[in-house]
């Protein structure tokens, strides 16, 4: 299963870089989302997929998954959900101010003198 | 403990504070006479340490800097130290003088000048007075700043501007390569102190280190003295003010290598690598420097060339004097007449060179020009300038009854002396240096002639003159007479010299020679015999005469030469194709493309990872304590890879948005099927309100669609993100595979309800194990919050549409 995992992981966090290098800004956006999946699922992978309880005490289990993994991943996931839509707005406002959503048509000036 | 010596070396930079207030409070007086009595102070305060010295003692003053890294600002005066600290102070109170009548009040921005000036003493004191290497590095770098300033003191123009950037650059680069010298000086002793290193000299002669040091330590010196090929920066000091030329470009400064060669003597001249580097090179710069003073048409040039020939010709002198050490004692040591000799010659430059500059100075302020070419006839109009011009450049050529012909004896007696020498090749290629030295000689010979002869001599060209030319008023005369009246002082009686000042500064140079009360005899006197020196001398001044008066058909060798190999077009092709090529290094890889950034870090990260993983044999596969797949998850897993794989080839926004839906709800789902309700819930929600966030972007970015759909394949980013999904996937399989130690996983069962009373273990640990994570993430989505506001609401640029 952690196998499993690790290879989905690393597929997601594939397509998530080849998003990221592509000249259309909604695209990129697209990646970083890919990659915090397969991040999040990275983590949740690192703490062992050992089968027991949700760890909820009410269920009398004798073992639990480990709980801390899935705090910081519940920490991860509001993180990065607002990073992605500050990312949107960033990205809307760019289109709006400079007429382009291509990456390639924003480089700054030649110099700087 | 902080002694008069230590106060008399940095008084110099205390005045140097005072003086631009004494300049704007006191604006009637030229602020040069409140400068002059720091010099004139100095030097009265370091004639007091003569009968110490002549003595054979030496005075030492400790005063703690850094404690902690051993730097001690040590005060250490010997007779090295005390003739270039007399030597400083001396030309120092003249050139002050000299500066006050040269320099107009009304023009010339004084309070400038004089705080630079100053600054240039004070650290030229600390070089030669310092027991420390540290400290005289740090005396060393503000000569070389100092030097910087008063070259480009005429800023608004742009030979100077060239001309100080040039011997900044030159003389830095040495310097660091001095002080990486003194490094592996530390490293091989232990220590930073001079005095230190001497006594312990014999226990690290055979060290590994012991030539790099030798080596950085004389590119050091070698630039700073302006020894070929480091000569070219000197020439191009000369768009300094004359004070300054006459000051640090002859006297001083450029002398501070030769106190390096010197100092360090009793270290490293026990080595034939270091007879010939210091004898080689410097014979070498004698030749060169004064073969192409002949060429120069600018008075300055001449002097500025012939300058660098004659420190070639005291470092030359005082690498043969080296070879005193390889015979026991003083008596019968041929050699140690080459040290004299260079100490003596040191002296004498001193005098005539400084008067030679400042004459061209007078001629300058006077005329109007410094151009050889349409000089002439200033015999009769300026007979003191002109008996100033006879007296210093005869005494330059080395003819008697000056000064600078019994050094040139001194000289000659030495080079012949190194072909009789039976050790490190001497004997078969030392032929060569009297050979050199007289060629060299002739030259000097000529250029010295040039200098009177083409300036005093042959017809007055009034019309070619921005003045009338006229006699130079008695102060500005003041300073360049009582230079060369010591010109002939010395010259008459050299022994005056000797005893005072020269055989103690041997004594700092050849310690190991002196045993218990023996201290050297040095003795100069004019006539030595029908010796081979004197032939020599008169070949000199035979065909000298005979080349100085037919200069004009043999000048054409000089364009011979192709200008394309000269050392000053290598410096500028340097500096320009450095330039272009960093330009276009930069220019390679910093294209401003964000994805080439990317690219870089990425693939960095990705081959640094799986180099490191597979090196170092870190990487594992354990597949005892694996969880089994269910067939759930077998198919969520192929969902989710379908959808994330699908995603990149997507160009209808629709089906983007639909896969982007379903690889988050599978997520979801897996998060459901590893037992994570709370995440589960959490990614269900946020995957919904992501969802709809994209698809406003796309429903106001109509536009972004239309690029959107022309994406193509791209094989070339392919292969790097499949780098980084490989190196993901290899790095999750070793990590989970490898257990180091037990989690504490155990913990939060037990004590989520017995400590935090919650049953929900992970809301417990999110609210009161790890508090302040939540409270931080809650700040993050604020500040997200409140950034996507003011993206959209902001305006600042009016013009910007609604």
């Amino acid at each position: 299963m952690e196998i499993l995992m690790s290879v989905i992981a690393g597929i997601l966090f594939m397509v998530g870089t080849y998003l990221i290098l592509s000249k259309n800004m909604i695209r990129i956006v697209l990646g970083t989302n890919f990659i915090s999946h397969g991040a999040h699922i990275l983590i949740l992978t690192m703490a062992g997929l050992k089968t027991g309880a949700p760890p909820l005490l009410g269920l009398e289990a004798t073992n639990y998954t480990d709980p801390l993994p899935q705090a910081l991943i519940l920490t991860a996931i509001v993180i990065s959900f607002g990073v992605t839509a500050f990312f949107l707005v960033l990205g809307y406002r760019t289109y709006k101010v400079t007429g382009t959503d291509n990456t390639d048509g924003l480089r700054g000036p030649d110099s700087y003198d | 403990m902080f002694t008069t010596l230590h106060l008399a070396i940095i008084a110099p930079f205390f005045i140097a504070i005072v003086v631009p207030i004494l300049y704007k409070y006191f604006p009637r007086t030229h602020t040069g006479w409140f400068v002059l009595f720091v010099p004139i102070l100095l030097f009265l305060y370091f004639l007091r340490f003569i009968p110490e010295t002549s003595n054979g003692n030496t005075y030492h003053a400790v005063f703690d800097w850094i404690p902690s890294l051993g730097i001690q600002f040590t005060a250490y005066v010997d007779g090295l130290g005390l003739l270039f600290a007399l030597l400083i102070t001396g030309i120092g109170s003249l050139v002050v003088l000299y500066s006050i009548y040269y320099l107009s009040k009304e023009q010339e921005a004084l309070n400038r000048f004089y705080v630079f000036l100053l600054m240039f003493m004070g650290a030229m004191l600390g070089v030669v007075l310092s027991d420390n290497l540290l400290v005289l590095y740090v005396f060393w770098e503000v000569t070389s700043i100092s030097s910087f300033l008063l070259i480009s003191y005429w800023y608004e123009r742009d030979k100077s501007r060239y001309g100080a950037m040039k011997s900044l650059l030159i003389t830095v680069v040495g310097g660091f390569a001095m002080l990486v010298g003194f490094i592996l000086l530390y490293q091989m002793t232990g220590t930073f102190s001079i005095q230190t290193m001497i006594q312990s000299v014999d226990d690290f002669t055979e060290h590994a280190l012991f030539l790099p040091t030798m080596l950085c330590i004389l590119l050091g010196a070698f630039t700073k003295s302006a020894q070929f090929p480091f000569h070219i920066w000197l020439p191009d000091a000369m768009e300094a003010p004359t004070p300054v030329s006459a000051y640090l470009h002859s006297a001083t400064m450029v002398k501070a290598g030769i106190y390096l060669v010197a100092r360090l003597s009793p270290i490293f001249a026990i080595s034939g690598e270091w007879l010939w580097l210091v004898a080689g090179f410097g014979i070498t710069t004698l030749f060169w420097g004064s073969f192409n003073a002949v060429r120069q048409t600018d008075l300055k040039g001449i002097l500025a060339f012939s300058t660098v020939s004659q420190l070639g010709m005291i470092l030359s002198m005082l690498g043969v004097g080296a070879l005193a050490l390889h015979f026991d004692g003083i008596d019968n040591n041929v050699y140690i007449g080459a040290t004299a000799a260079a100490l003596f010659h040191l002296m004498n430059h001193a005098t005539f060179k400084g008067s030679l500059f400042m004459m061209v100075g007078i001629v300058d302020h006077e005329t109007g020009t410094r151009d050889i070419r349409r000089l002439g006839g200033l015999m009769t109009i300026m007979p003191i300038t002109f008996t100033i011009a006879v007296i210093g450049s005869f005494s330059m050529a080395g003819l008697p009854p000056f000064n600078g012909f019994l050094s040139k004896e001194m000289f000659f007696t030495a080079m012949v002396d190194v072909a009789s020498f039976q050790q490190f090749n001497m004997d078969t290629f030392g032929v060569l240096f009297p050979v050199v030295a007289w060629v060299a000689s002739v030259f000097t010979f000529i250029y010295s002639m040039m200098l009177v002869f083409k300036t005093f001599g042959g017809k007055l060209q009034l019309g070619q003159l921005e003045k009338k030319p006229h006699e130079a008023p008695f102060g500005m005369l003041l300073s360049p007479i009582i230079l060369i009246s010591l010109v002939i002082v010395f010259g008459f009686f050299p022994n005056i010299l000797a005893y005072t000042v020269i055989e103690p500064a041997m004594a700092s140079i050849l310690p190991s020679l002196l045993r218990n009360g023996e201290h050297f005899l040095v003795d100069i006197y004019f006539w030595h015999g029908w010796t081979v020196e004197l032939f020599m001398t008169m070949g000199v001044v035979l065909i000298g005469t005979v080349l100085y008066l037919t200069l004009r058909k043999w000048k054409s060798i000089y364009s011979l030469f192709p200008k394309h190999l000269s050392f000053n077009h290598l410096y500028d092709t340097t500096i320009t194709r450095g330039e272009s090529l960093s330009a276009k290094v930069t220019g390679m890889y910093m294209t401003g493309s964000v994805k080439h950034y990317l690219i870089y870090i990425l693939t960095f990260f990705s081959i640094f990872l799986l180099y490191v993983l597979f090196s170092t044999d870190a990487f594992a596969l354990n597949t005892d304590h694996l969880a089994p797949i269910s067939m759930y998850e077998w198919l969520l897993a192929i969902v989710l890879a379908l959808s994330a794989i699908a995603i990149m080839f997507a160009k209808n926004r629709l089906a983007t948005l639909i896969i982007l839906g379903v690889s988050g709800y599978s997520v979801a789902l897996f998060f459901v099927t590893l037992r994570a309700p709370d995440l589960a819930l959490t990614q269900l929600v946020i995957e919904t309100v992501s969802v709809v966030m994209f698809l406003l972007g796309f429903y106001h970015l109509p536009e972004i669609a239309e690029n959107f759909k022309k994406a193509r394949f791209q094989v070339k980013n392919f292969i790097i993100s499949f780098l980084v999904g490989f190196t993901v996937t290899v790095i999750g399989i070793s990590a989970s595979s490898t257990r180091l130690f037990e989690s504490i996983a155990d913990f939060f069962p037990k004590a989520s309800y017995d400590e935090a009373g919650g049953n929900n273990m992970v809301n417990v640990i999110l609210v009161d194990f790890r508090g302040f994570d939540t409270l931080f993430e809650i700040l993050v989505l604020t500040i997200a919050s409140i950034g996507i506001f003011v993206v959209i609401k902001l305006r600042l640029n009016e013009k910007e549409e609604r």
